[in-house]
């Protein structure tokens, strides 16, 4: 189908009328437009409002008034911003890699097809992504409970004691836990998508050169999805940055171990909805977005040049 | 995201193409299968379903029933209909009303994102316009930017035009899939040869005919994948309704069920742990049927895109 009609096509090109061809050119917004339109309204607009209300601050008394970067300043100097921020952080230092590293060797596994029952593995691994954050974080939660739940049964039938699962020290874990539960299967999926893509004559080359199954692992099949491991890890930087549902529904069951700072998400949302400190939750969230943004753009250059 | 212009790549095998046989070797060797790596990966598949399995058993025992036996077994009485009875009927059949709303969203929300991404990812992948490479830029851009991070400000500018406490609050932010866009983008440049829009033109079909009759049967697959990550999107969101809806009335399922479990912790609110559990028993099964039924078209979706990242 490609190789007939190229020539054709070149030649019939010029031959359309220039108005016709300005039509042409703006075909792809037609297309395009309502999205853009859409996008405009639910992400141009509030991401420029944000920017306008970090300028301003509002008191009691005097009202509303231009502040400059003031907020910025305030922002760069709270502790409870920059303790939520250390927190995400190391949230994200230990459960990505581990999260990525499961799903990774689940892929590898599946796709190997050295496994008894693969696409059962496949689906069963990837069916927790269905599950709602709400009803995992209140399954594991009920799950974590050392009184009435599957800790605390534990414990009463085999005479033992194990450390609480909701307690201050380990609450971090145990919802990296729960993160990590929901989204193994998800990336798994990428990883498997990107795998089943490699040419198969590769693997054919590697056996007549004599390479094991490492050596195929760690000379084509990885290097071939480092792109789709590159975005898997950027979805999950930007996802521990934007910590909220599960610390937000454990709460209520741990509240002594979560506050609403927990999360620089959670304290932008605690600011703006219990604190009625709307321009300085604004100015958390920008801030916020740009560690974001700067993070997750620090793996993308990393991620594309290691090898290449 | 990775790069600024697609690359081009060799398209992945498709079933329908007719191919050269040759032998089908997945890895080096013939792949023997190992009951050690199985038992080995086996360790994750269990870790996936104990979750839902405790679930399961725990949506068939009583209140009293929940707090007496172990979590993972049953309890002598099964009363997994009654729960189910009582979930739908409790507070005057509320959950039925969240199930209601919670379709509406998925419906509008995630059938409107679907829609935009297919138009959008066809434009993208298949015409040259003015613009093209700000539009990608931006979008692209809009996906680092946590979204979370928007919903304060979105918050007060809806709050504005007056839109937060209706469901459109929550419907027209679910309408953008960034996510969505990119994959039927990559999609449409592999699955619509370039050619066959051109014949069609050459037969006399206006642009939006070429789309529906030419375009739109070759993107079926795509079409399902993100459909269906949308719907999962949708079906799940939490934060923005959360913010967006005061009035228990408009709440999707996982609003509700999370009323119910603040409900029990508060004091001297009745406890309705066997009705939180049920719920979310019945929240997630529709999502984990379609992702069963749909799996044959979505998996070939998501294999095309993983082609060009």
């Amino acid at each position: 189908m490609t190789t007939l009609q190229p020539p054709a096509a070149a030649g019939r090109r010029p031959a359309r009328s220039p108005a016709r061809r300005t039509r042409r050119r703006w075909t792809g917004w037609g297309f395009i437009g309502p999205f853009a339109l859409v996008f405009a309204l639910v992400f141009l607009a509030p991401l420029a409002y944000s920017v306008y209300l970090s300028l301003f601050r509002t008191q009691l008394i005097g009202g509303t008034h231009f502040v400059g970067l003031d907020n910025y300043q305030q922002a760069l100097q709270d502790g409870q911003f920059w303790d939520g921020v250390l927190r995400v952080g190391l949230f994200l230092l230990i459960q990505v890699p581990v999260m990525l590293g499961l799903a990774l060797l689940v892929a590898l596994a599946i796709d190997s097809g050295r496994l008894y029952g693969k696409s059962f593995f496949r689906i069963t691994v990837f069916l927790p992504y269905a599950v709602p954050a709400v009803v995992a974080t209140l399954m594991w939660g009920f799950m974590y409970g050392t009184r009435y739940g599957l800790v605390g049964d534990i414990d009463s039938a085999f005479g033992v004691r194990l450390p609480d699962p909701l307690s201050a020290d380990l609450v971090l874990a145990s919802i990296g836990n729960i993160v990590t539960w929901e989204f193994i299967g998800y990336n798994m999926l990428i990883l498997y998508a990107a795998l089943r893509v490699i040419p198969h004559s590769l693997y054919e080359a590697a056996e007549i050169d004599g390479a094991g199954h490492l050596r195929v692992i760690t000379a084509i099949k990885l290097p071939a999805i480092r792109g789709a491991l590159v975005i898997a890890t950027i979805f999950s930087v930007i996802g521990s940055f934007q910590l909220f549902n599960e610390p937000a529904i454990l709460q209520k069951l741990a509240p002594n171990a979560i506050t609403t700072d927990f999360t620089p998400n959670y304290y932008t949302y605690s600011l703006s909805f219990s604190g009625q400190q709307q321009n300085y939750s604004a100015t958390v969230a920008i801030v916020m977005g740009v560690i974001t943004m700067i993070v997750a753009y620090v793996v993308q250059l990393r991620g594309m040049r290691k090898g290449a | 995201m990775t790069t600024s212009t697609p690359v081009r790549r060799p398209a992945p095998p498709r079933p329908a193409a007719p191919r050269l046989r040759t032998p089908r070797r997945h890895t080096p060797g013939r792949p023997r299968r190992s009951v050690l790596l199985t038992a080995l990966t086996g360790v994750v598949l269990v870790y996936s379903l104990l979750p839902l399995v405790w679930l399961l058993i725990s949506a068939t025992k009583s209140q009293e029933g929940l707090a007496r036996s172990f979590g993972l077994w049953f309890d002598g009485d099964f009363d997994l209909w009654s729960n189910i009875a009582d979930t739908f009927t409790y507070q005057d059949g509320v959950f039925v009303r969240w199930l209601l709303n919670t379709v509406l969203y998925v419906v509008v929300g995630a059938g409107g994102a679907t829609l935009l991404a297919v138009l959008g990812g066809y434009a993208l992948a298949k015409f040259d316009f003015p613009g093209k490479k700000a539009v990608f830029a931006v979008v692209i851009g809009a996906v680092a930017v946590p979204a979370t991070a928007l919903a304060v400000p979105t918050f007060l500018l809806f709050s504005k035009i007056g839109l937060t406490d209706t469901p459109w609050a929550v419907v027209v932010p679910s309408l953008i899939s960034p996510f969505g866009l990119y994959l039927m983008w990559v999609f449409a440049s592999e699955a619509i040869p370039t050619e066959l829009m051109e014949a069609a033109r050459i037969d006399g079909a206006g642009e939006v005919r070429t789309f529906f009759r030419v375009a739109l049967p070759l993107l079926a697959p795509g079409t399902v994948t993100v459909l269906l990550f949308t719907t999962v999107a949708t079906w799940n969101n939490y934060f923005l309704p959360l913010i967006m809806l005061k009035d228990s009335d408009w709440y999707p399922l996982t609003l509700g069920l999370d009323s119910w479990n603040k409900q029990a912790q508060t004091s001297g609110g009745e406890t309705v742990t066997n009705l939180v559990l049920t719920g979310s028993l019945l929240t997630i099964v529709p999502l984990i049927a379609a992702f069963l039924l749909l799996q044959k078209y979505w998996r070939s979706g998501l294999s095309a895109g993983g082609v060009k990242e």
